[in-house]
């Protein structure tokens, strides 16, 4: 069998969709991040994927580096939020913290 | 204050009443004293101005005449003539004596000493304007001290006798805006060719458009306006606001009710319909004649069968209107001049009755005819003040009202001989109410339930004596009077009946 | 005495009445006396210069001689009315009267009306009516006798209702001066005519037009007619007769005044004055009036009780005589009976208060036998009675005489007969009932013994004015009749002709007056032919022509009444001696058997009860009738116009309410209930949002693609 492009795409789509749904379900912080995490993951694939199959193509590859960097710092924020968010209501469920929505 | 003497006894009440604003409500005394003070400096230069009034012209007199509303032509324009002067007299003298005839006003006194004022400027301003713009504002003015006047201080039912009051000559007003302003369009300026309010520039018809000229239009405008003058006087069918206007108004409103506000209907034919649509004036006069014979009779009739002191005396005083435009219709020179003597005996007689109604009511509270009984030996001098008025209203010769009455007869008798026969009847009814009222109220055995009743103060006698006394020196010799107003009058005859 | 003396005494005349009125209403309460010497004192001066005045004309002797003066009170330019006064031999005459009277009745008044809580003002108005009726008595035009007129009408009113807490005063004062207003009514319109016509109301000038023709025709039959109500009313003639016998409520020095003497003696004072102003037609009214006038009065005066309303209704039968004496066009005996007439009936009033001032009782059934304790009053009493009967010798014999003799002279020769036959009865019932009073009050025996044994003679100020009274009675005819004797120096008939050459306004024929041309519509055959010739025909000149003319009718008529009226008053007073004095006959048996007729006159022919019945209740019930349709109907209408703006106002406003507002608050509404719906959609989740937009994106994505 032979490895193509929709193979890659296919495998990005699913990984997204599955980020997707842990970040419109979970309602654990932590998850949601992680979720986050799936999906920009899922993208790198496909910049890496569009990156390896078209012509002169190396856009997609520094695209991918500039998203692992942007994860990396959002996941760092991100989780001090999660953390301060901890600490002052005493846990990490998004639902419960809501004081804004007031 | 020898310069503008008409705009000083006009607008001095206004001063009066801005001074009151600033006194503390509680000070009642003080506010009286000023409103007093007030009504006194108009009463001052009226008797100059009759001692000062040129009887010899028909022309006005004490002119003021200024600019004031440029763009539409209107004029600050004062003076007077023979036919206002009585009238400003007779406002001057009753606003002053019903100030003193107020002394026992406890409720809300600022306000009702302050609107009092005002009432008396707008009065002594409708008789003194020759603008017609300006006729109209003073005219208008006049509602609201009344209707506040009656609606605050009066009566049981004031709301509705003001509100009436008010509606009624309200209505009548607007027909007379309507008028007014149909004459500013049609009438030319005769040096700027531009319109005008100017009501001698209006007397000429000279200055009337071909518009104004139609007869048609004519008779509707002299319609208009004899209904805005004919609520005022007030002319059967019009009156019914009066008898409960007079019964709810506190007594001094009354007297300024019928002594001063009645006059102005009439006031308003002679200074403004009459000269300014003549030919409608002789065209409406057997009218006019016929209303005034069933003022005189209707209400004597309905007089007769009140039972409401008041009432009694607000419908004498319909009777005795009808005499003035009887008089008015005649166009002859004793039916005008004694309609506008009536017109001025009327308004010190019926004030004399009505303060002596006022009398009796703050005494018994109540004013029932048929209550009393016998006061006459409780109380011999207020039935002999009392009895005095009545007389000199059932046309006793020897007092004012007679004297206006036969002139009125003798002018218009041989004018509209059977109306003045059918009116005359009115000597005789009107002698019937007053008589058996005097006798329920005053004659027959005492009735014990006013055995504490207090003959009349000193102060009551202060408002009664001096128009009794005027009312007796015009029933010897009315001429001062008849003097000061039968040049222009005998004028206007010229004018109208050519 | 000089023209203008006589004037200017005569204004003093007149002033002091007033100045007395003055004086005692205002300060009499604070001067001694109540100040009661205030108004005798003035009344004797102007007695005294009544007097003088008099004794003037005396010599003067010239009856035409006038003194005139008058200055314009009233001036418009085209309308001047004058005041003025007029003394000549009638006026001379008057003045006498009316002084004499006042004086004595002043006098008398300190005694009678002793004590009483309101003594200074009865004195007042004495002088106040005084003043008035003396304003008449020298007034020299009609406007002024009109403004005295009323003035008496007031003074009359004010004393009538004297004793005001009765009830019956107070009825009797209101009724008194309604009736005389409804005369003057006709007075006032009789009066305009005149000034319309004329263009003057002073007397002369007046009679110079009617000469002239200048008035003429129905309107000087109507003008006459209505001049004459004015004397209907205030000389209490048939139909407005009525308040006399009630103005008797009033104090009886009040009643032997006003009531008797003076007041009521103006309406007759007033024709006669104004005798040429009144045509022919209008004479035989007066004729007519005054005639059953005197007939009626009289057969009342048979059954009452009352010793003042016996007196007051042959007043009212005496009037009527001076009345018809006027309508028979001899105006100068009713002149003369009005003198004769003032004297004696004063003093029979005046006697009647003394009598009452005894007895404390107005009703002859509780007198009797009162002869032997007042003879002053007695006698004087008899006195007044003899002259009123006109028994030969007193002075009523002289002038009723003189009165009936006209009446059957101008039968003869007019035709109506009928005056004179009513004139007659009424002479056969006046000694009747005058007698029937004599003897009830003052012989037989006393009906009531304790009033009787309380009764005295009068003190000396109520006696003494009886005493000149009684001595005029007698003397004041001269024991002549009025053409014979001193009256004639004083009153004839005006010379109408030279009176009109004075003014320069000659007959003209009788033209249609101009002035009145245009509402007036008198066609000329409206009367018949016969009588149709009312011109100049006035009431002197007819009397003038019976002096000419008809002499020796007028002489042959004269003889015959003279006869016939002494026959009445043997009659009369043996009727009267018969069956009150020797009682052979019951009157209650005859007042059995005619119990209807008795009815009728004790009912004073119920001219109250019907008046009650018709007019008072017509005018009340009118009067309702008016109220009720102004506030019911009128007042209707403008309440409904108020209550239809109101309503219409509601209507509107529901309108607006529901409507217009609705549509707004519509829109409000739904706008709220969409926030309400998309509110839940914002649920601050952003997952929820999250499942939002993915949902929407697919949604696109498949439009996209199936699209």
């Amino acid at each position: 069998m032979n490895v193509g492009l929709p193979h890659f795409l296919t495998v990005g789509a699913i990984l997204f969709a599955l980020g997707l749904f842990a970040v419109m379900s979970r309602r654990n912080a932590i998850g949601i991040l992680m979720g986050v995490e799936l999906m920009l993951n899922a993208s790198n694939i496909n910049f890496v994927a569009f990156s390896r199959y078209v012509e002169h193509a190396v856009d997609g590859q520094i695209m991918a580096a500039f998203v692992i960097v942007l994860a990396a710092a959002e996941a760092a924020v991100a989780l001090a939020i999660v953390l301060a968010m901890y600490r002052n209501f005493g846990t990490a469920n998004a639902d419960v913290v809501q004081s804004l929505k007031r | 204050m020898g310069e503008h003497i008409l705009s000083w006894m006009t607008f001095f009440p206004v001063i009066g009443a801005a001074v009151i604003a600033f006194i503390p409500s509680e000070r009642k005394e003080i506010i009286k004293t000023v409103a007093a003070a007030a009504a006194a400096v108009p009463l001052i230069l009226a008797v100059q101005l009759f001692v000062n009034f040129d009887r010899g012209t028909a022309a006005f007199q004490f002119v003021e005449h200024y600019t004031w509303i440029k763009s539409f032509n209107i004029e600050y324009y004062m003076g007077i003539d023979g036919l206002s002067v009585p009238m400003v007299l007779l406002t001057a003298l009753l606003s002053f004596l019903c100030i003193i005839a107020s002394w026992n006003i406890s409720k809300a006194t600022k306000g009702y000493f302050a609107l009092f004022l005002i009432l008396e400027a707008a009065m002594i301003g409708v008789f003194c304007a020759l603008d017609f713009f300006l006729f109209y504002l003073f005219w208008e003015l006049m509602l609201l001290p009344m209707y506040f006047l009656i609606g605050i201080w009066g009566g049981p039912r004031r709301e509705y006798a003001a509100i009436k009051f008010f509606l009624y000559t309200l209505a009548g007003s607007v027909l007379m805006l309507l008028a007014m302003i149909a004459f500013y369009l049609n009438v030319q300026d005769p040096n700027t060719g531009g319109h005008t309010f100017n009501m001698l520039f209006m007397m000429d018809q000279a200055n009337h458009s071909a518009w104004l000229k139609a007869t048609d239009i004519r008779h509707l405008l002299w319609l208009g306006l004899f209904i805005g003058f004919a609520i005022k006087v007030p002319i059967f069918p019009f009156h019914t606001w009066l008898p409960d206007a007079h019964v709810e108004a506190p007594t001094a409103v009354s007297v300024i009710l019928a002594g001063v506000l009645l006059k102005m209907g009439t006031y308003g034919l002679l200074r403004i319909s009459y000269p300014i649509l003549p030919d409608a004036a002789v065209w409406f006069s057997f009218t006019l004649a016929i209303f005034g014979a069933i003022n005189i009779l209707y209400g004597a009739y309905c007089a007769m069968a009140q039972t409401d002191m008041k009432k009694l005396v607000a419908y004498s005083s319909i009777s005795h209107m009808g005499y003035v435009l009887l008089g008015m219709s005649a166009m002859t020179s004793a039916g005008i001049n004694g309609a506008v003597l009536q017109m001025f005996n009327h308004g010190t007689i019926t004030a004399m009755m009505f303060l002596c109604v006022g009398v009796i009511y703050d005494r018994a509270h109540h004013r029932e005819i048929n209550g009393f009984g016998g006061l006459g030996l409780q109380m011999p001098l207020y039935t002999s003040v009392f009895s005095f008025a009545l007389f000199a209203a059932i046309g006793l010769p020897g007092l004012s009202g007679f004297v206006s009455e036969a002139m009125i007869f003798i002018g218009v008798f041989p004018v509209y001989r059977t109306v003045a026969i059918i009116s005359a009847l009115g000597i005789i009814i009107g002698a019937a109410y007053v008589l058996w009222m005097l006798q329920r109220v005053f004659l027959g055995p005492k009735n014990e339930k006013y055995d504490d009743l207090p003959d009349i103060s000193g102060r009551e006698m202060f408002t009664l004596v001096p128009i009794g006394i005027l009312v007796l020196l015009l029933g010897i010799y009315p001429m001062p009077v008849l003097d000061l107003m039968k040049v222009s009058l005998n004028n206007l005859i010229k004018v109208v009946a050519g | 005495m000089s023209d203008n003396a006589i004037l200017t005494t005569a204004l003093v005349i007149l002033g002091l009445p007033l100045l007395s009125y003055v004086l005692t209403f205002f300060f009499g309460r604070m001067l001694p006396r109540k100040g009661d010497f205030i108004g005798v004192s003035f009344m004797g001066a102007a007695w005294i210069l009544a007097i003088r005045i008099f004794i003037c004309f005396w010599k003067i002797g010239d009856p035409a001689y006038r003194v005139e003066a008058s200055f314009t009170w009233v001036d418009l330019g085209s309308l001047h009315l004058d005041a003025g006064m007029l003394v000549d031999g009638m006026t001379s005459v008057m003045l006498m009267v009316v002084t004499t009277v006042s004086f004595l009745v002043h006098l008398y008044s300190t005694g009678y009306m002793h004590g009483d809580r309101r003594y200074e003002r009865f004195f007042a108005f004495l002088g106040f009516f005084t003043f008035s009726m003396l304003g008449i008595v020298l007034s020299n035009n009609l406007f002024f006798l009109y403004v005295f007129w009323e003035l008496v009408g007031l003074s009359s009113y004010l004393l009538i209702g004297f004793f005001f807490h009765k009830h019956s005063a107070a009825n009797a004062n209101k009724k008194a001066f309604l009736t005389n207003r409804v005369g003057d009514y006709g007075f006032w319109l009789g009066i305009l005519t005149f000034f319309t016509v004329c263009g003057t109301l002073n007397y002369f000038e007046l009679f110079a037009h009617v000469h002239a023709g200048t008035i003429s025709g129905h309107l000087l039959a109507w003008a006459g007619v209505g001049l004459f109500m004015g004397c209907v009313g205030k000389s209490a003639q048939i139909p407005l007769h009525i308040w006399l016998p009630d103005a008797m409520e009033g104090p009886t020095p009040v009643s032997a005044l006003i009531h008797a003497a003076t007041m009521v003696a103006a309406g007759v004072y007033m024709v006669a004055r104004l005798s040429p102003l009144f045509g022919a037609t209008a004479m035989l009214v007066i004729l007519y009036v005054g005639a059953i006038t005197a007939f009626v009065a009289a057969t009342i005066a048979l059954v009452k009780t009352d010793f003042k309303r016996v007196l007051a209704f042959s007043t009212l039968s005496q009037l009527g005589y001076m009345v018809m004496s006027l309508g028979a066009g001899d105006s100068v005996n009713a002149m003369f009976h009005l003198t004769t007439h003032a004297m004696f009936k004063g003093l029979l009033f005046l006697t009647a208060g003394s009598v009452i001032h005894a007895v404390h009782s107005q009703e002859i059934t509780d007198m009797g036998g009162l002869r032997k304790k007042m003879p002053i009053t007695f006698w004087t009493f008899m006195i007044g009675t003899l002259a009123l009967s006109g028994v030969p010798g007193f002075s009523g014999f002289f002038s009723k005489d003189g009165i009936l003799g006209s009446a059957l002279a101008f039968g003869m020769t007019d035709g109506h007969y009928i005056p004179f036959i009513l004139g007659i009865a009424a002479a056969l019932l006046t000694p009747f009932y005058m007698f029937r009073l004599t003897f009830r009050a003052f012989f037989g025996k006393p009906a009531d013994q304790e009033r009787f044994d309380h009764a005295h003679e009068s003190p000396w100020t109520m006696t003494v004015p009886l005493i000149v009274l009684a001595i005029l009675s007698i003397f004041v005819s001269g024991f002549k009749t009025a053409d014979k004797g001193w009256f004639s120096k004083f009153a004839v008939p005006y010379d109408v002709p030279a009176i009109a050459a004075e003014f320069h306004l000659e007959a003209s024929g009788g033209h249609e007056d101009v002035a009145l041309a245009d509402e007036h519509a008198a066609p000329a055959h409206e009367e018949p032919a016969g009588e149709g010739h009312e011109t100049a025909v006035s009431g002197a000149e007819h009397a003038e022509a019976g002096h000419g003319g008809h002499h020796d009718v007028r002489h042959t008529a004269h003889i015959r009444a003279m006869f016939m009226s002494i026959l009445m008053v043997i009659l009369g007073i043996g009727g009267a001696w018969w069956v009150y004095f020797m009682h052979k006959v019951d009157p209650s048996r005859i007042q059995a058997r005619m119990s209807g007729l008795y009815t009728v006159l004790q009912g004073q022919y119920f001219f109250d009860e019907f008046y009650a019945a018709t007019v008072y209740r017509a005018t009340l019930w009118w009067a309702a009738v008016c109220a009720a349709f102004d506030r019911y109907v009128i007042d209707g209408i403008v309440n409904g116009t108020g209550y239809l703006t109101r309503m219409m106002s509601w209507a509107s406003g529901l309108f607006d309410h529901y409507v217009v507002d609705g549509a707004v608050n519509g829109v409000a509404v739904a706008l709220q209930g969409a926030g309400e719906g998309f509110r839940r959609l914002q649920t601050g989740r952003v997952q929820t949002y999250l499942v939002y937009t993915s949902a929407s994106v697919l949604v696109l994505i498949v439009v996209y693609k199936v699209l």
